[in-house]
């Protein structure tokens, strides 16, 4: 062996923290530095792992007091009845202050217009900003991970968002040491997102270290769903299945809470934790690419986005 | 399901947490070695790398290109070159890893001050066929300047060097003499071929003559935490949690995260800048009470005294706590578009205060290059280095940058537009004049 200047052993200090303690302490730091110097922040709780467990990690993070921010939940109209049932009452056990932004009370006011593709993912970006704005929220928090998608992997800690709630990839600040800065001119906000580096693997893992209890649809159950694009969605009012598409009962479960239109199931025999996480870190699919339709749309669907203000 | 249970239960265990930025320049072959980590430790999953195969042959490539795996915005993909620094996430059974991808060429300096601020590690990658370049050498510079504990030089393409182990030996040994003249306290040389997968993750069949690590394994194994028992003790105050609540009428605790060392429950600590003293009576560690808490855990810590106490004040052991000052020395990178000018009055965020500040002096500039200093420039631009004198409205309990990059570090931001302007790291460039700095410490200069 040549030139190795200095070579060490290979044991870590006794004081090295695990990653889930280092993830979550780093999450808490976030949370806390937001409380420290915004005057209106508001966490985006969609009912779904990762706002759950951001909630958790409020919880802790300010434990014994309260949580000091309210929630908001940008409601499609096509959410999953077990999801909202497990958000309320969330809400209600924490006394927590929930704002829900009604996609479908766009569509009935005729401010928003329905997809042909009855997808109404992406018009969650118009009652999201317009909430921002009217609540005047300063600081948001999003579920976010950076491991999700390869746009996402360009998102700072601290997102600085104009007016119109515009990401602007080439304009962001650079993110120095554990230094957030959250300066903002009126109107503007940030996106903060504590959970940007964490896996889909640690928030399982966190999850079931945490005994974190989640809504039922995350875990293998018998379900009427029909195929569109490769991916099981659930039957329902919200717009399928359409005429040349039949339903069937199937063994499933999700992998990801969001729209009914655009959500996909995964089918699975894993009821519990254990067999959810065991088949995870089997799965030679990403979450997205499992069960997100939007992502499909285009090489760039979610840079397009969230250029718009999506989160 | 093709992972065993055995593999399973080894990827789920309990493991440590490394960071580490990437530098090298446009064609060392950066995104194949990022790509060959992630593909080879199979961090790439199906759907990822069949979109990579869909939009390579879609560009008319014959084979998937690894660097679409990286580059994630439309302009990176357009252009062919990575604009920004990314977050690249994988694991092995011994450790989990977020690696700082930061860009070769464009705004080299501010993105890989970016990356190697939160880095423990960096890889500095050169092409065996060049050897030790002026990209090199700032990247070296760069490294030591930012305090990254541990450094890997990547000898990369040494297929193309026909795998001769004195093109190797002469490209380490003058990397090491320079970098380890800056400071630099780990320098770990390995000779590899991205392109052919020798010794980034598997062991090179056809370098029979390197016994060291791959980089992968020495990834793995290089210890994550320093010494604790060498970092003086520092928690920044963040948030005060009072609630008030019939439950807890009378919780009075202190929020933050644990900047450096430890703290112990009955340890005597100074709170800064007021001077105040007390005792402390509790730490609580995110729900559980504890005796002892270490650096970077977040907690609470609960006082015998119910004394003035906001964010930003520093609590330290009374018998090691900092020095106060309004006058701070300093090498800063400049990391905006807009210049930072000698009198210009801006905010200072330092742990978790942020006060006025004035620039009083810009008494030099580094060229990285040759490590020269060029003095009086008058204003710093983009992916400058320079040392100024700044003069701040409040005192701050301030580290030197070498003792504690977390106490040491500060922002420059401007009060206009929120702007961050500068990177500061408080105290000396460099290890070589750090002798001198204490034998100068009653100049009022505080470190």
């Amino acid at each position: 062996m040549t030139t190795v200047a200095h070579v060490h052993d290979s044991t870590d200090s006794p004081f090295a923290l695990s990653h889930l303690d280092s993830l979550e302490s780093e999450a808490v730091h976030i949370f806390r530095e937001v409380a420290g110097e915004f005057e209106r922040p508001v966490i985006l709780f969609s009912g779904g792992k990762d706002s759950i467990v951001m909630l958790h990690l409020a919880l802790k993070a300010f434990a014994p007091a309260p949580v000091p921010f309210t929630l908001l939940h940008v409601d499609t109209g096509h959410n999953f009845p077990e999801v909202l049932e497990y958000r309320d009452r969330v809400v209600a056990q924490h006394g927590l202050r929930l704002h829900v932004a009604s996609v479908q009370e766009y569509i009935d006011a005729g401010k928003l217009r329905e997809r042909p593709d009855g997808t109404r993912n992406p018009l969650q970006t118009v009652p999201l900003t317009e909430a921002i704005q009217q609540h005047r929220f300063d600081a948001v928090f999003g579920g976010g991970r950076r491991d999700e998608e390869k746009a996402r992997a360009k998102e700072r800690v601290f997102s600085l968002r104009d007016e119109f709630s515009q990401w602007d990839p080439r304009r962001q600040r650079p993110e120095l040491w554990q230094l957030y800065n959250g300066r903002h001119a009126p109107g503007e906000h940030v996106r903060v997102f504590p959970l940007s580096n964490w896996t889909e693997l640690d928030v399982w893992q966190y999850i079931q270290r945490e005994k974190i209890e989640l809504p039922a649809i995350y875990f293998a159950h018998e379900r009427e769903v029909f195929a569109r694009n490769g991916m099981w969605l659930t039957a329902g009012d919200w717009g399928g299945p359409k005429e040349s598409e039949t339903t069937q009962t199937r063994l499933i479960r999700y992998r990801t809470v969001g729209d009914m239109s655009c959500t996909g199931a995964v089918d699975s025999d894993a009821t519990t934790l254990d067999a959810v996480i065991a088949e995870i870190a089997a799965s030679r699919l990403t979450e997205r690419g499992a069960t997100r339709a939007d992502d499909k749309m285009s090489e760039a669907a979610m840079e397009d986005r969230k250029r718009e203000g999506y989160f | 399901m093709s992972t065993s249970t055995e593999q399973l239960s080894e990827q789920l265990a309990a493991t440590t947490l490394l960071r580490f930025a990437t530098a090298g320049s446009v064609d060392d072959g950066k995104s194949t070695l990022v790509g060959r980590l992630l593909h080879d430790s199979k961090s790439v999953l199906a759907d990822q790398l069949e979109a990579v195969e869909h939009a390579s042959r879609s560009r008319g490539q014959e084979a998937p290109d690894l660097a679409l795996l990286t580059d994630g915005l439309r302009a990176e993909r357009e252009q062919g070159i990575t604009i920004d620094v990314a977050y690249r996430y994988f694991a092995t059974p011994r450790r989990r890893f977020i690696l700082a991808d930061t860009p070769g060429h464009v705004q080299y300096t501010r993105n890989m001050v970016t990356g190697a601020s939160t880095a423990e590690l960096a890889v500095v990658l050169v092409d065996a066929r060049n050897g030790v370049v002026e990209q090199t050498r700032r990247h070296a510079a760069v490294a030591a300047l930012l305090r990254v504990p541990h450094v890997v030089l990547a000898v990369n393409k040494m297929d193309l060097v026909d795998y001769q182990e004195p093109v190797f030996a002469a490209i380490a040994e003058e990397f090491t003499t320079y970098a380890s003249e800056l400071g630099v306290p780990e320098i770990t040389a390995i000779p590899i071929s991205a392109l052919a997968g020798d010794n980034v993750v598997e062991p090179s069949a056809n370098m029979d003559w390197y016994g060291g690590p791959t980089v992968l394994e020495h990834l793995e194994t290089v210890p994550v935490s320093h010494d604790l028992t060498a970092c003086h003790a520092r928690f920044p105050v963040q948030y005060v949690i009072r609630p008030q609540t019939a439950e807890h009428p009378d919780y009075r605790g202190y929020a933050g995260q644990i900047a450096a060392g430890a703290f112990r429950v009955g340890e005597q600590i100074t709170v800064l800048p007021s001077g105040q003293t007390s005792t402390i009576t509790g730490i609580d560690a995110l729900g559980a009470s504890v005796d002892i808490a270490w650096a970077p855990q977040s907690v609470t810590i609960r006082l015998a005294d119910d004394i003035d106490i906001s964010r930003g004040d520093l609590l330290a052991p009374s018998g090691d706590a900092p020095p106060t000052t309004q006058d701070i020395e300093a090498t800063v990178c400049h990391v905006a578009d807009q210049a930072l000018s000698v009198g210009q009055r801006v905010l200072l965020k330092h742990t978790t205060r942020t006060v006025k500040a004035i620039v009083k002096e810009i008494p030099s500039r580094l060229t990285l290059d040759d490590l020269s200093q060029h003095p009086n420039p008058g204003q710093l631009v983009a992916n400058d280095i320079g040392r100024v004198v700044v003069r701040t409205a409040e005192p701050l309990a301030l580290d030197a940058y070498a003792d504690s990059r977390r106490t040491g570090s500060f922002l420059l931001i401007d009060p206009a537009d929120g702007t961050t302007l500068a990177a500061g790291m408080a105290g000396d460039s460099f290890a070589t004049a750090k002798a001198v700095a204490v034998v100068e410490d009653e100049e009022g200069w505080d470190f």
